[in-house]
């Protein structure tokens, strides 16, 4: 091991030490609620590993969501990783044995501390090695902490889910200040509403997904022309 | 319940990961996609994130004086703190708190 990348790394990723701890505490709290033990919350942090959409699928779970429902929910939720791969797509290529897993490792959060490495840094693969496994190693790390603690927490936690609406509230307002296209939002929400009055609160999701998209991919080429200039 | 969610689990994984990988499966060694993938991952992950807001929301809609005073309540304070400081986790955790201390003391 490469100790002065391995040391850089760790300093470089204290941030994310304190937000995944967290997030990931509520989400063990929340599958340990919802009557799954913590093999399952740290099988999900370990293979799945992307805290927006985890909490999610618990959410589908307890409403007996059919499964194509949920592959749909986190193929789309993953679209915007698309994006974080391919900033970092020859940085990776160069990475060899190692490439599977930052790929595989890519977050919201990993994203944009890889982004905020400046481009000459000393031993910059390795530290962006290090940083992914300390990042997982987080968020595996706070999911047991919830699952566990969960069962031994005195007082009630109900409302502790509310973590998963505010941290996609957040991410919203995020995507909004990115582009001046608002439309896919506005958009997106109008027809999340209009299909839970119509469907109902238990099955309004896969329309709602599917309309999205489906109008996003036929909307004309020049109507999103104006972002890029923006 | 169990094996339930362990195949949900795993499926979920595949997808999350197809997605993460794609650019590598879909790019030999060229650099770009093709354009209507571009335009489509450009626009759609801030449509999926509001359609995800109102799924998070849907107690509220459907029972707006009730839940849905709660969850504004907490909505407001996540919203109105990470515009003004930009902190991802005091966020989460000054709007989960409200939420949380709204429904056991608020009157409705």
């Amino acid at each position: 091991m490469n100790k002065p990348a391995f040391r850089d790394a760790l300093t470089r990723s204290l941030p994310v030490l304190c937000s995944y701890l967290f997030i990931g505490t509520a989400f063990g709290i929340m599958m340990n609620e919802a009557g799954y033990g913590w093999p399952l919350s740290a099988l999900s942090s370990v293979v799945i590993y992307t805290g927006a959409f985890q909490f999610v699928l618990v959410a589908l779970l307890a409403a007996s969501s059919p499964l194509g429902t949920i592959a749909l929910t986190a193929l789309l939720m993953s679209s915007r990783q698309v994006f974080y791969s391919l900033t970092f797509i020859d940085e990776f290529r160069r990475m060899g044995r190692r490439m599977p897993y930052m790929i595989a490792s890519m977050t919201d959060e990993t994203y944009a501390l890889n982004c905020s490495l400046p481009p000459d840094l000393e031993n910059r693969e390795d530290v962006m090695f290090y940083l992914a496994i300390l990042c997982q190693i987080y968020w595996v790390a706070g999911t047991l902490l919830g699952a566990i603690a969960g069962n031994v927490i005195p007082w009630d936690m109900t409302g502790i889910d509310f973590s998963m609406t505010a941290l996609f509230v957040i991410l919203l307002i995020n995507q909004w200040e990115g582009t001046r296209d608002h439309l896919p939002a506005v958009g997106g929400a109008a027809v999340a509403v209009v299909c839970l009055l119509i469907f109902g609160g238990s099955s309004f999701m896969l329309p709602a997904l599917l309309i999205t998209s489906a109008a996003l991919l036929l909307r004309p080429a020049k109507a999103d022309r104006r972002e890029e200039h923006a | 319940m169990t094996a339930r969610a362990l195949v949900a689990i795993l499926i979920s994984a595949l997808c999350t990961l197809s997605m993460r990988a794609l650019p590598f499966l879909l790019l030999g060694r060229k650099r770009r996609l093709p354009a209507w993938l571009e335009r489509l991952g450009r626009a759609l992950p801030s449509a999926i994130m509001a359609v995800l807001v109102i799924y998070c929301l849907k107690d509220g809609v459907t029972n707006p004086l009730r839940t849905g005073l709660h969850e504004a309540a907490g909505v407001g304070v996540t919203a109105a703190s990470y515009i003004w400081k930009h902190n991802t986790l005091l966020s989460i955790l000054l709007g989960t708190v409200t939420y949380m201390l709204a429904i056991r003391f608020l009157p409705i």
